[in-house]
């Protein structure tokens, strides 16, 4: 993954306005956050293979980066978010990684499935 | 002396980290082991430092030093299960019960190595433990193989009282360690964190080194 750019991602995530799209979305502070004491809690969600429909989609902040989708009746938000990919086709992937590069959060959408 | 180990435990670097000496041991008096592993580790948050793995790329990666960690310590078999990171407490528990008792019909071995339910930390670790354990409680009391049960909650001794086997495994420290290094996405982080601290407090560097001599385990009691 390379640090965003904004001049990038935001016309990736306009390529996908209106379209049937497969959406990850999690975030995590990891299943050990309790055990080593890094946290009182453990928390974390993930939704693999949402299929949603956005008709607006922005990229905003001065990084970290905040993402927020619109959809017809609701929205996909994420923030935190530090880095992206697109090497494959129809596929945006973008990641935010805590200080010592572990994954706090990833929003990813594609046109084709997630693998499972 | 025993005839075949059988190892589960859901996670790429499980095997390794838990019970990679006791393995290697194993192997090396000439006792054949095989691992199943029952997830791809799809869903960690250690992407190695610096980060190289994507979530998306994750799983063929962990599969990858999977291979080169099996090779290190000498596991020659590995079932893979298909089930996905962080959801195995949400599947049908008896259709992996189903699962895993074929396996030890297969296999039938002396000694099983997995999770001590509800002492395993990760969410995972506990629900796997459980359905091995329930597995091996289908078979008839003299057909069961022995379990050595990893726990690591920070109330395990307290609970469980010390655990009855303590292998030293210094005369294989090497191996696990070139195991560890395999699972690179998940051990950069921590192997370059004990090398900054080396000279600072030695906490980490001292639980690590730790973790290259001895392995305990509970013997499940049924």
């Amino acid at each position: 993954m390379k640090p965003i750019d904004k001049s990038i991602v935001q016309p990736a995530l306009e390529s996908f306005l209106n379209r049937e799209v497969y959406l990850h979305l999690e975030t995590t502070n990891g299943a050990y956050a309790v055990h080593s004491q890094e946290s009182k809690m453990n928390v974390g969600a993930y939704i693999r293979n949402g299929l949603i429909c956005f008709k607006r989609g922005i990229i905003t902040g001065e990084g970290p980066y905040r993402v927020g989708l619109k959809m017809e009746l609701g929205w996909v938000y994420a923030e935190g978010l530090t880095d992206f990919e697109m090497e494959q086709e129809g596929q945006l992937l973008l990641a935010g990684h805590d200080q010592e590069g572990r994954l706090a959060v990833a929003l990813e959408l594609s046109l084709s499935p997630f693998e499972l | 002396m025993e005839q075949h180990v059988l190892v589960v435990f859901p996670h790429p670097d499980d095997e390794t980290f838990g019970c990679g000496g006791t393995i290697a041991q194993f192997v090396k008096s000439g006792v054949p082991v095989t691992y199943i592993c029952a997830t791809l580790g799809q869903m960690g948050r250690n992407m190695g430092k610096p980060f190289f793995a994507t979530r998306e790329s994750l799983p063929n990666i962990r599969e990858a030093e999977l291979d080169e960690a099996c090779q290190a310590i000498g596991i020659k078999r590995v079932i893979k299960l298909g089930l996905r990171d962080k959801t195995i407490e949400f599947e049908d528990p008896e259709l992996l019960i189903d699962r895993i008792e074929q396996i030890l019909q297969e296999i039938r071995p002396s000694l099983v190595l997995t999770h001590y339910p509800g002492f395993a930390v990760h969410p995972d670790h506990n629900a796997l433990g459980e359905v091995t354990i329930r597995a091996i409680a289908r078979l008839p009391v003299q057909e069961r193989p022995v379990v050595y049960a990893h726990a690591f909650a920070r109330d395990c001794q307290e609970v469980l009282g010390p655990p009855d086997i303590v292998n030293d495994i210094s005369s294989v420290s090497e191996l696990k360690l070139a195991a560890v290094r395999a699972h690179r996405s998940q051990s950069q982080m921590f192997l370059s964190k004990i090398a900054s601290e080396k000279r600072k407090k030695q906490s980490s560097k001292n639980q690590f080194s730790h973790m290259l001599q001895r392995e305990s385990f509970w013997t499940y009691r049924f």
